[in-house]
């Protein structure tokens, strides 16, 4: 077969451009299909790791909705997802993170107006499967253990892992994993008392 | 042309399968087969992609011209895998959370474009659709039975989370074989990959002597 088919440049280019238009086409109306339903999949996916961090039965509103944005020390705006009941602030959830083994560890956390935690969850780490990935509820309870603890409950000397000569377990073969989420819930308490009455603000 | 369908399902499926004598495909089979659930949802993406990319290619493959070629092809597949990706996130939302990150990768996948080089640029449709569609199953093949024997080594189970995949009925093929912390981790991380493809290659070819056939090196560019 020749690799050469003697034509003139500019039908080659006509070639390319019309595939690439019909295909082009193919794909606008594919995305003008599914637009929809996916903007809906990932707000059903945010209220399904929000349940998990802010009970249902402290708010009357839907926080994946009632968001404001506040900027971290980092300079950085976060979102914040508000629970309310008759107007008063019952609970916010943001993201946090953690410096993982395998890349950052995104977790989501729930806090009551008083910083107690209502809820953790890491929704996004490339942790090592079955050393690191026990900090999923699916795989162990370790994660459940931070429900209802606050900046000053432990101590701030003490939020850290027990080989670093905090109160928190690590796993057996996995330091790194632990020490980084027990981190990034600190700092996610840090930017509680750092914003409360921001994050607190009625409507 | 003398394309008979037989020959085509063999050699999708066995005698010319795709990862297995090929050896195309390598990254999604080593990073997709960490379980067997995993291996065939990447496999049945890619058959998807391989079937409709071969469907365009054969049917255009005459206003095509030689030095264009490659750009329509990878223009094909690439618009083939974005469908895909868009349909898997709207409406086979948890399937797509496992293989969200995968389905890309189609695109940098060597099978589907050599087999539009070798075969659809060829041949009339309906016989590239079939191609396209058995290479993928050979794919899928490959990819779950890699997927099984890494799974059962590492981590002691079979089709775990097969009913997020498929759907609750398949709850029945999730199977715990032995305990978690019996099972050799190395086998779901990425040298497991290695180590179960390279044995069953070794296994097929094992096979191929026992039933008297000849060994072929064979490569992309060899045609069934």
């Amino acid at each position: 077969m020749s690799y050469n088919s003697g034509k003139p440049t500019y039908v080659h280019a006509l070639i390319l451009a019309a595939f690439s238009t019909g295909f082009g086409a193919l794909l606008a109306f594919t995305d003008l299909f599914t637009d929809e339903p996916i903007k809906q999949r990932r707000i059903e996916d945010l209220q399904n790791s929000l349940v998990q961090v802010l009970p249902p039965a402290i708010y009357d509103n839907n926080p994946a909705l009632d968001t404001i944005m506040i900027a971290g020390e980092d300079g950085k705006e976060r979102k914040i997802f508000r629970a309310t009941k008759a107007g008063q602030v019952t609970g916010v959830a943001y993201e946090t993170y953690g410096q993982g083994y395998a890349g950052q560890i995104k977790i989501i956390m729930g806090v009551d107006p008083e910083g107690k935690i209502l809820g953790v969850r890491a929704v996004q780490h490339k942790e090592t499967p079955g050393l690191g990935d026990k900090i999923d509820p699916k795989k162990g309870p370790w994660i459940l253990q931070f429900n209802g603890l606050s900046i000053d409950n432990p101590p701030p000397a003490m939020w850290k892992v027990k080989k670093d000569g905090g109160q928190f377990d690590q796993f057996s073969g996995a330091t790194i994993t632990p020490r980084a989420v027990v981190t990034g819930i600190r700092k996610g308490l840090e930017f509680f008392s750092a914003n409360k009455p921001k994050l607190l603000e009625a409507h | 042309m003398s394309t008979k369908y037989s020959t085509i399902i063999k050699d999708g499926l066995w005698e010319n399968n795709g990862v297995l004598c090929q050896l195309l495909g390598m990254c999604p089979t080593m990073a997709m087969t960490t379980s067997a659930t995993n291996g065939f949802g990447m496999g049945v993406a890619t058959m998807l992609v391989m079937a409709a990319s071969n469907f365009f290619v054969a049917l255009f493959r005459n206003y095509i011209t030689q030095e264009v070629r490659i750009p329509v092809y990878i223009l094909i597949v690439a618009a083939m895998v974005t469908l895909v990706d868009l349909t898997c996130n709207a409406w086979m939302h948890e399937l797509y959370k496992v293989l969200g990150l995968f389905i890309p990768l189609i695109v940098s996948n060597c099978l589907p474009l050599g087999r539009l080089e070798v075969f659809a640029s060829r041949e009339p449709v309906i016989p590239s659709f079939m191609d396209g569609l058995f290479m993928g199953a050979g794919f899928t093949l490959a990819l779950t039975v890699i997927g099984a024997m890494r799974e059962i080594s590492g981590a002691g189970t079979l089709f775990a989370d097969a009913s997020l995949l498929l759907g609750p009925a398949f709850k029945v093929l999730e199977t715990r074989i032995f305990r978690e912390d019996a099972a050799v981790l190395m086998m779901i991380l990425p040298p497991g990959g290695f180590l179960a493809t390279g044995l069953l290659i070794a296994a097929k070819r094992k096979l191929d002597l026992a039933m008297g056939k000849q060994i072929q090196m064979a490569g992309a560019h060899s045609v069934g």
